[in-house]
């Protein structure tokens, strides 16, 4: 550890930490690869679950998750292509198809993780052939500082890692498929739990679904 | 759905006697909760909560494990349990709609047990006699050819039922 090492990214020469994860050293030189569930802190188990940050290695024959695979030095990466695109296009169509889209009413608006890969990767924000399932889930307002929406969720896991690093551990992943959810023991309203309203949650939501207001 | 104190401290009692047998390990989670399963025919929260502490794990994982896997229930059984087929040929002859005529009558959502504690509903995948779809089970009872009207009609002989049980039991004082 702490060796420096060198690749090429898209062209760009650039230096990494030996062990670093190639996302991490691509995003640190100011070359953007879409990603939703990476965390820095936790890059040696990075959670690897919204499949948005593919990237072509020379010498593998498949696209790789940049957020799994280490850098090497001499490695020679792509970011852009047209499998890359599409594989990208198709996760990101399927994590909106059931995103609440209401962009002008959202407190993340802007700085949302999701208008961003849209905006970089020229995706539409709603996708144009998939069905829209809104899965209708009522608002969790019983915290005073925090607003959490399922339906804005898009299971990536941060909030989950935050609760646990930072907060007092009440959030986690229940349920399957469709029904998957980021929710509390028993469901139970955040209000209830032992929640302590850090708001490390809703600093880390790529997308909106917990929103910390200033009461 | 709110369970009674007798049942809290049943299945505290429980999980502390299935725990006895199990030392710290992780592995031994899903085997524990299966046994706790058994005896009580459901995973309350409270045992789930003890579970957790036994195995030093987040109580809320161990609830996302609980509804991970269909295996688990959440809720009590009833003390008659309806189980609607939802297997392919009883799909194709409206299973779903037979699911939902159970829902409207009973008031309740699969997998989860009226309020008087009389029913529980759960889907199953297939019993066998396709043919005869779509299918319901009461109790390993299997009626065959079901209809919206014939979930009402159920419903009636079952609640008549009751009654001529409630007046034996009146004479029988």
């Amino acid at each position: 550890m702490g060796k420096k090492i060198n690749l090429t990214i898209d062209g760009k020469k650039i230096q990494a930490m030996e062990g670093d994860k190639i996302l991490w050293a691509a995003l640190e030189n100011d070359i953007y690869i879409p990603h939703l569930c990476a965390m820095k802190e936790q890059q040696q188990s990075p959670f690897a679950g919204c499949r948005l940050c593919f990237i072509e290695i020379e010498g593998k024959p498949r696209p790789v998750a940049a957020c799994t695979e280490p850098a090497l030095e001499g490695m020679v990466v792509n970011t852009r292509s047209e499998s890359i695109d599409r594989l990208v296009e198709a996760g990101f169509n399927l994590i909106m198809s059931n995103h609440h889209i209401d962009c002008k009413n959202c407190a993340a608006s802007g700085a949302c993780e999701l208008q961003k890969i849209a905006k970089e990767r020229k995706i539409r924000l709603k996708p144009k052939k998939l069905v829209q399932l809104d899965m209708n889930l009522p608002k969790d307002h019983s915290k005073d500082c925090i607003i959490y929406d399922p339906n804005k969720c898009v299971l990536c896991g941060r909030c989950v890692t935050a609760c646990r690093t930072e907060g007092t551990a009440v959030l986690g992943l229940a349920y399957r498929g469709f029904e998957r959810m980021v929710t509390t023991f028993g469901d139970i309203p955040l209000g209830e739990t032992e929640c302590s309203g850090c708001g490390s949650c809703a600093n880390v939501c790529p997308a909106g679904a917990l929103i910390q207001t200033n009461k | 759905m709110k369970l009674t104190n007798e049942e809290k401290t049943a299945a505290i009692e429980t999980s502390l006697r299935v725990l006895s047998n199990y030392n710290q390990e992780k592995g031994s989670l899903i085997p524990t909760l299966q046994q706790i399963q058994n005896e009580l025919g459901y995973v309350p929260s409270p045992a789930m909560e003890v579970v957790a502490e036994h195995f030093n794990v987040m109580k809320v994982d161990v609830y996302s494990i609980v509804t991970f896997y269909n295996q688990f229930r959440l809720t009590p059984p009833g003390k008659n349990q309806v189980k609607v087929c939802m297997g392919t040929a009883c799909h194709m002859r409206g299973g779903n709609i037979i699911m939902d005529s159970w829902k409207r009558r009973l008031e309740i959502d699969c997998g989860e047990t009226s309020e008087d504690r009389e029913f529980s509903l759960d889907r199953v995948a297939c019993v066998g006699c396709c043919t005869q779809a779509p299918v319901t089970l009461i109790n390993d009872e299997i009626h065959a050819k079901v209809t919206p009207t014939r979930v009402e009609g159920l419903l009636y002989a079952y609640q008549l039922d009751k009654d001529k049980e409630n007046k034996k039991a009146g004479e029988d004082n």
